[in-house]
C-alpha cells in the first residue's frame, strides 16, 4: 500500500480477505498512532531571531512545507505539538518558552533550529541560554546560523522518523504503564 | 524643511553662539561632528541651545550612551549625538562622571528621544538619569545584578529569570479611578504572539475596545552585540553585525566597514564599493519585502505575502552565490570585500532587475485601492513631522510623515552621490502612508541597481593596504614581506588609531549609527550602535492611545520593528 511507510511494524500488517483484497489491516493502535502522528504535525514556530525568518522561507511558496504535512502554523501552544525554537533564546525569554511549551497538547516534539537555540552559537554571553535544552526537551537540533530551509525540512523529516520509531524525547520521559505514577507513589508513602 | 550636505567646519566658532556662562570645550572632529566637552551641571544649557539657537536648530537626538573608561580618573562618559534636519550640523556632547556619582540630568524634557537610549545607558552602565520619568532596567531582566558593558563585568556571567518574576507595570496592577470593571481590562500582547514578529510584549489598559495606556517591553532577544564586539577583532565583529537587522544583514555590515574605513582613513576599492552597492539596495528591498508582506498578513491579506517572498528567494539565490549564505551573509570585509562576485553576477543582477518589479506592480494592484486594506490603514497610528522628529524617527517612517531626511542624500557614503534616485515622501505620516513609502523605495532602489550595475568596474574588491588586508595567498608563500604582514595580521589583528567616531548609513529602517571608540589595539573598545527602530518602537506605546487593539496590529507592522536591531 502506498503511504503506508510504517516498515518497522511490516510484521503486523497482515491481509485477512481470502480473496487477497487488502480491506482489513491489523497492526498496533501505537504504530498507527504514530503514522498519522508524524504526517500531521502542527508547528508553533517560537520564532525570534534570524531563524525565524528562514522559518518563513520554508513554509513559503518555494520549499513548501506543506508536502510534509506540517504547514499548518499554529501560534496557540494548545493547537499545536511540535514546536521549532528558531533564534536565540535569552535569560529573560526563558521562562516563557518553558511556559509555552507545557501549554502544548501532548504528545509534543520539539526542533531547536540553528546555532543559537542548539547550543547559544557564538553568543557566549552574559544574557543568553546556551542551548534551549538547558530547560527543556529537544527531539531534533538543526544546525546552522541559519539554517537552510532545506536543513529544516531534513529536520523535521528526521522527527518524523523518530515518532514512527517511538524515539522521540515524549516517548522516552513518559511515565510507562507498568510503573506506577511518582505523584501515586509519592502518596503511597 | 531641507537637508544640506554637512559642512566641514563651523562657518563661526561654536562657543559664541553658547550661553555665555557655559564654560565647555568645543572642538571640531575628524568625523564631521563638533565635540562639545561639558560639566553635567550645564549639560542641559548646552543641549537647550543646540536645540533651539536659530543657526543650530539642532532638532533630532540621535542617540545617547554611556561608555566606561575605568583607567580614568573620571570613570564615565555619556554621550550625546545630536543633528539638525535643516542644515545638517552634528554634534557629540560629551559629560565626564565620577564612578562614585554617576548621575546627570535627563534630557527628556528637550527631547522625547531620550527616554529608551537613557534608560539603556542605566541598564548597562548603571548611569542615573535624574528626572526621568521611568528610569528602569529595558534590555536585561528584573533578576540580572550589575551593569554588563562595564569593563568589569564578565562577558559571560549570566542570571536566571524564574517564572515568578514577570515584569508587568504598575499601573496594570492598581485600579485607578473611575476605572469600570465591566469596561476595562488588562490585555498583554506578546513576547510569543503571532503579530509581534518575534520578541516584543506590549501591555495596554483596554477601556472598553479602546486602549487608554500602553507599555511596552523589550529586550527578550538582547543578545549582548556590543558586549561581544569588545571581546572579538575587528574583522570578526563582521558576523555580529550581520545579525543586528538580519532582513538586510549586508546593510549593516556595509555601515559599520565604512565606520571603520574612515577612522583608519582607508577606502575600499571602486569595485567593492559598487558590488556594495548593489547588494544593499537588495538588501533594502528585501527588508520591506518582510515588513509589508508581514503587516499586510498581520491585516488578513495573505496572498502579498507569498507573492513578496518569492523574490526574495531569487535575491537569497544572488546573495549565496556571492558569499555562500542565504540570510547572514558575512560578505563585507574592513577594506573591501571578503571576495570578488561570481563571473555571471551582473547577469543575475539584470535578471533581477527584469523579475522583481511584477511582483511589486502585483502587490500594488491588489493592495494600493483596496478597500478594506485603506480603511484599516488610512488615519491609524499618524504622527506629525514633528512628533516623530522630536522621538528620534529616521527612515521611511520619518519620510511617510513628509520629512525629506535620506542618509544617503545627507551625507553620502559608497559612493550613493553618484547615483540619480529620488527620497519618496508622503505626509499623512500613518499607517498606510508608510507603505506607500515602503513601495516606492523598493522601485528607487532598483533605479539604484540599474545605475550601479551599468557602471560596475573591473579591478580589485579588498584593499592592498597590509594593515588591514590579508594579502593573497599566493604572495604569502612566495614572498617574505607578504608572510610577515599574514602573519602580523593573524596574530595582531587590524590596528585602528586611538580615538572616537560616529558613523552613519540608511539603514532598512532608518539611520544606522556606530560610535566607534577605539584605544589602539587590536579590538575595538566600545561600539555603540544607534539602531533605528529603538527611537521608533518607543513611540509605539504612545501612538496607540486612542486606537483598538487591531490597529495597533496594523500600527506595528508598519513600523518594522526587528527584534536583534532593538535588542542587539
Amino acid at each position: 500500500m502506498d503511504g503506508w511507510d510504517g516498515d518497522s511494524e511490516a510484521e503486523d500488517v497482515t491481509m485477512r480477505q481470502p480473496d487477497g483484497s487488502s480491506t482489513v489491516l491489523t497492526t498496533r493502535v501505537d504504530a498507527m498512532l504514530a503514522w498519522v502522528r508524524k504526517n500531521s504535525l502542527w508547528p508553533l514556530p517560537f520564532g525570534t531571531a534570524c531563524c525565524a525568518i528562514e522559518f518563513m522561507s520554508s513554509v513559503s511558496a518555494h520549499y513548501d512545507l506543506a508536502r510534509f504535512g506540517a504547514e499548518v502554523v499554529r501560534f496557540s501552544p494548545r493547537q499545536s505539538d511540535m514546536m521549532i525554537v528558531a533564534g536565540t533564546i535569552t535569560d529573560k525569554m526563558a521562562p516563557i518558552v518553558k511556559r509555552i511549551y507545557d501549554q502544548m497538547a501532548e504528545p509534543k516534539y520539539v526542533i531547536s533550529m540553528g546555532a543559537c537555540a542548539c547550543t547559544g552559537g557564538f553568543y557566549r554571553a552574559y544574557h543568553v541560554v546556551q542551548g534551549v535544552d538547558e530547560f527543556i526537551p529537544v527531539d531534533v537540533y538543526v544546525p546552522g546560523c541559519p539554517p537552510t530551509p532545506e536543513a529544516l525540512i531534513h529536520g523535521i523529516l528526521k522527527l518524523q522518523e523518530m515518532i514512527q520509531r517511538g524515539e522521540t524525547q515524549y516517548d522516552r520521559l513518559k511515565p510507562s504503564k507498568d510503573r506506577v505514577a511518582p505523584a501515586v507513589e509519592a502518596a503511597a508513602e | 524643511m531641507t537637508v544640506s550636505s554637512p559642512r566641514k567646519t563651523a562657518s563661526h566658532p561654536l562657543s559664541k553662539l553658547l550661553p555665555s556662562e557655559v564654560k565647555a570645550t568645543v572642538e571640531q572632529a575628524s568625523d564631521d561632528h563638533t565635540v562639545i566637552t561639558v560639566e553635567r551641571g550645564q549639560l542641559i544649557d548646552v543641549l537647550r541651545a543646540l536645540k533651539e539657537h536659530r543657526e543650530l536648530r539642532c532638532n533630532l537626538l540621535v542617540d545617547v550612551c554611556g561608555v566606561d573608561y575605568p583607567d580614568r580618573d573620571r570613570r564615565f562618559e555619556v554621550v550625546y549625538h545630536v543633528a539638525s534636519l535643516e542644515n545638517g550640523r552634528r554634534f557629540r556632547v560629551k559629560v565626564p562622571l565620577d564612578e562614585g556619582d554617576a548621575v546627570v540630568p535627563s534630557a527628556y524634557g528637550l527631547y522625547k528621544a531620550a527616554d529608551w537610549f537613557e534608560r539603556e545607558a542605566w541598564d548597562m552602565f548603571g548611569i542615573r538619569f535624574e528626572g526621568h520619568p521611568n528610569l528602569k532596567r529595558i534590555l536585561t531582566h528584573e533578576a540580572f545584578r550589575g551593569h554588563p558593558l562595564r569593563k568589569d563585568y564578565d562577558p559571560g556571567q549570566r542570571w536566571q529569570l524564574t517564572e515568578a518574576e514577570e515584569m508587568v507595570p504598575d499601573w496594570a496592577t492598581t485600579t485607578q479611578d473611575g476605572d469600570d470593571h465591566f469596561e476595562t481590562q488588562i490585555l498583554n500582547l506578546g513576547p510569543s504572539h503571532p503579530a509581534t514578529h518575534g520578541t516584543l510584549r506590549t501591555v495596554v489598559r483596554l477601556d472598553g475596545e479602546v486602549i487608554t495606556n500602553a507599555e511596552c517591553e523589550i529586550g527578550y532577544l538582547h543578545r549582548c552585540f556590543e558586549k561581544m564586539s569588545e571581546t572579538h577583532e575587528w574583522n570578526q565583529v563582521v558576523p555580529y553585525t550581520d545579525r543586528l537587522n538580519y532582513c538586510s544583514s549586508m546593510i549593516n555590515g556595509v555601515g559599520y566597514t565604512t565606520a571603520v574605513e574612515r577612522m583608519l582613513g582607508i577606502e575600499a576599492p571602486p569595485r567593492a564599493q559598487v558590488v556594495q552597492v548593489i547588494l544593499s539596495e537588495l538588501s533594502r528591498i528585501m527588508d520591506h519585502c518582510v515588513c509589508l508582506g508581514a503587516n499586510l498578513v498581520d491585516l488578513g491579506a495573505l496572498t502579498n505575502f507569498w507573492y513578496f517572498f518569492q523574490p526574495r528567494e531569487e535575491i537569497y539565490g544572488l546573495l549565496e552565490a556571492c558569499a555562500g549564505g542565504r540570510l547572514t551573509i558575512s560578505y563585507v570585509r574592513v577594506g573591501g570585500l571578503a571576495h570578488d562576485v561570481p563571473a555571471d553576477f551582473e547577469e543575475r543582477v539584470r535578471y533581477l532587475l527584469r523579475y522583481i518589479p511584477k511582483f511589486i506592480d502585483d502587490v500594488e494592484r491588489l493592495v494600493t485601492s483596496n478597500t478594506i486594506f485603506r480603511d484599516r490603514t488610512e488615519g491609524i497610528g499618524a504622527i506629525t513631522a514633528e512628533e516623530a522628529v522630536a522621538w528620534g524617527w529616521t527612515g521611511p517612517c520619518l519620510r511617510a510623515s513628509g520629512v525629506p531626511y535620506d542618509v544617503r542624500k545627507a551625507y553620502p557614503y559608497r559612493g550613493y552621490d553618484q547615483y540619480e534616485f529620488d527620497v519618496p515622501i508622503a505626509s499623512a505620516g500613518d499607517t498606510y502612508a508608510r507603505y506607500l513609502v515602503r513601495m516606492e523605495e523598493m522601485r528607487q532602489s532598483l533605479r539604484i541597481i540599474e545605475q550601479a550595475i551599468d557602471s560596475l568596474p573591473d579591478g580589485p574588491t579588498l584593499t592592498d593596504d597590509h594593515h588591514v588586508a590579508l594579502p593573497p595567498k599566493q604572495k604569502v608563500y612566495t614572498e617574505m614581506e607578504s608572510l610577515i604582514w599574514h602573519f602580523k595580521l593573524i596574530y595582531e589583528g587590524i590596528k585602528v588609531p586611538a580615538g572616537d567616531a560616529y558613523s552613519l548609513c540608511e539603514g532598512a529602517n532608518g539611520e544606522l549609527g556606530y560610535y566607534i571608540v577605539s584605544d589602539g589595539g587590536g579590538k575595538p573598545y566600545r561600539i555603540k550602535v544607534r539602531p533605528p527602530c529603538f527611537a521608533i518602537f518607543q513611540t509605539y506605546p504612545h501612538m496607540l492611545i486612542g486606537h483598538m487593539v487591531p490597529d495597533s496590529i496594523a500600527i506595528l507592522g508598519s513600523l518594522n520593528i526587528i527584534a536583534g536591531e532593538l535588542d542587539r
